[in-house]
């Protein structure tokens, strides 16, 4: 779809070895502007190394990064904890890399749905709360690309399909390029125009519809669904697909060593 | 007042001044074990800056820094538990010091002094030492207090945002080796720690803001000197450890005094 827009960031062929275990092989992505990019996969699979490959926090064994000169990136981490120790409002949090006017702080937190916890304590947010306040210090930089890591854990999940929608908006709103990191395959698929399926290396790729479809996503969440921790998601993913995801899938392409086809495929 | 008793306050005030806002950083970042190992070092500085006869806080402030980076590198192993390397080479390091101050049969050392500090002997030299690094380290850290705050925050978020993660970490350590090496004149290295974590979470009840916690901590650690010294003349007390009990005393009044003093701000109303 977005063929016509500039890429933002690109990589080429990242290898990460981490202690002599392989993280990533070979792994080529690129995200362009006014595109979310959504990579997911399996606990373990580099999604999380991928990102911070991308970020610059950690050098990749080979292979290349190319950003995009004057792409400005904004970051949303996994995870926060502020030790009680620390007396830090949300004010504070928001301006800690950067001074900022009152006006376009109080701004950016209408925008993303917390105006009213600019002077609330951290410590105080609830799970979902905290992900809108990280999510505002990320817009605060106006991203040229906004690179978010599971950006709904610890949301319930009409809260979930909230900030998705959030995040929609934004993309729409601002045009930046989004690169995010999803556990969950359901709600993520209808605000996405990417997905890119990770194991290791990049095992499908394209828009919702076609990965849902491909014999190695069928294989990766098909037919695994018992070995997963969040394997809930995916007993219901067997309910809504349940006449998509058969035996065959399995059969054929458990080790997702596919032809590509669909023009979706996108072997390292 | 006697001489001796206005250098002590002098010296004592100096330490406080600056061990509360470098102290809230190792109460929010959870260094204080960190600063202990740092303090025990400490003792090998000493002994090293006699041995190879230079000034012994100079000996202190190298000690403190080659230790701080062969911890970076042992981390770097993740073969062993944080505490348990900072266990190791605290314990390792005091001994050291012990036994190189031992060997050194020329050399007769107050010990006592060093361990548990010897405030009411302080010279005018050491005042000079104290205050201008105080007062050196206090700009250090008003300059770097946002970006430290950031990676105190979160390190990842604030590298991406821009901040030098490495450095602004490497100058906090320097910060604390300087200041326990200055600091070991007043309470001494065993209990140098207590100085820079005690103000700091005495003052946590009553901030709103970590600037506010760092001031305060500094008030706060400055009424332990001063009420810690008085004690320690009035009763006879060992004043280093008086001075940690006053500060300590203040710590556990703290939660009491805020809970005395809501209902009265109700009552006007």
């Amino acid at each position: 779809m977005s063929e016509k827009h500039p890429v933002l960031i690109q990589t080429d062929d990242i290898c990460v070895n981490l202690q002599g275990k392989s993280i990533l092989e070979n792994v080529s992505i690129e995200v362009r502007k006014g595109e979310i990019v959504t990579l997911i996969g399996p606990n373990g699979a580099g999604k999380s190394t991928l990102v911070r490959v991308v970020l610059g926090l950690l050098k990749a064994n080979s292979g290349r990064v190319k950003l995009t000169p004057k792409t400005r990136i904004g970051y949303m981490p996994q995870k926060l904890h502020i030790d009680p120790v620390l007396p830090l409002t949300v004010r504070r949090f928001l301006t800690l890399a950067q001074r900022c006017p009152e006006q376009r702080l109080k701004q950016v937190l209408t925008e993303v749905g917390a105006d009213h916890l600019l002077d609330s304590p951290m410590q105080t947010l609830s799970g979902g709360e905290t992900q809108r306040v990280l999510l505002a210090r990320a817009m605060l930089r106006e991203p040229d690309l906004l690179i978010l890591d599971e950006p709904v854990q610890g949301v319930d999940v009409a809260g979930q399909d909230e900030l998705y929608r959030l995040i929609s908006q934004i993309r729409k709103r601002h045009g930046c390029g989004i690169l995010m990191i999803s556990h969950d395959l359901h709600l993520v698929m209808s605000a996405t125009d990417r997905v890119l399926c990770l194991n290791r290396h990049v095992c499908c790729s394209g828009h919702p519809d076609t990965v849902r479809t491909d014999p190695s996503y069928v294989a990766l969440f098909g037919k695994l669904p018992a070995l997963m921790p969040y394997s809930h998601h995916h007993d219901h993913s067997h309910d809504a697909h349940g006449n998509i995801i058969e035996p065959e899938a399995g059969s054929n392409h458990s080790s997702c060593d596919h032809n590509p086809k669909d023009g979706g495929c996108n072997h390292g | 007042m006697d001489d001796f008793m206005i250098r002590a306050l002098l010296a004592g005030l100096g330490v406080a001044l600056i061990a509360g806002p470098l102290g809230s950083f190792v109460v929010w970042r959870r260094m204080a074990y960190f600063g202990d190992t740092l303090a025990h070092a400490a003792l090998l500085g000493v002994a090293l800056g006699f041995l190879l006869d230079f000034n012994a806080n100079l000996g202190v402030i190298i000690v403190c820094l080659a230790l701080a980076v062969a911890l970076v590198a042992l981390q770097q192993q993740r073969r062993l538990a944080n505490d348990t390397l900072l266990g190791i080479l605290s314990h390792s390091t005091l001994s050291l010091g012990l036994i190189v101050l031992a060997l050194m049969e020329t050399l007769r050392l107050d010990l006592m002094s060093y361990l548990f500090g010897d405030i009411l002997a302080v010279n005018n030299l050491d005042i000079y030492w104290i205050w201008g690094t105080a007062i050196l380290a206090i700009a250090v850290l008003i300059a770097i207090w946002r970006p430290l705050l950031a990676i105190t925050v979160h390190e990842e978020l604030a590298q991406v945002e821009g901040i030098p993660v490495t450095l602004v970490r490497l100058v906090l350590m320097l910060l604390i080796a300087i200041v326990i090496a200055v600091a070991m004149k007043v309470v001494g290295i065993l209990l140098i720690t207590s100085l820079l974590i005690i103000p700091a979470a005495a003052a946590r009840s009553f901030a709103r803001s970590p600037e506010q916690m760092a001031v305060l901590a500094a008030i706060i650690g400055c009424f332990a000197v001063t009420g810690g010294l008085f004690a320690s003349l009035e009763w006879d007390l060992p004043a280093g450890p008086a001075i940690v009990v006053t500060a300590a005393i203040i710590f556990f009044m703290g939660p009491a005094w805020m809970q005395l003093n809501k209902p009265r701000q109700q009552k006007p109303d």
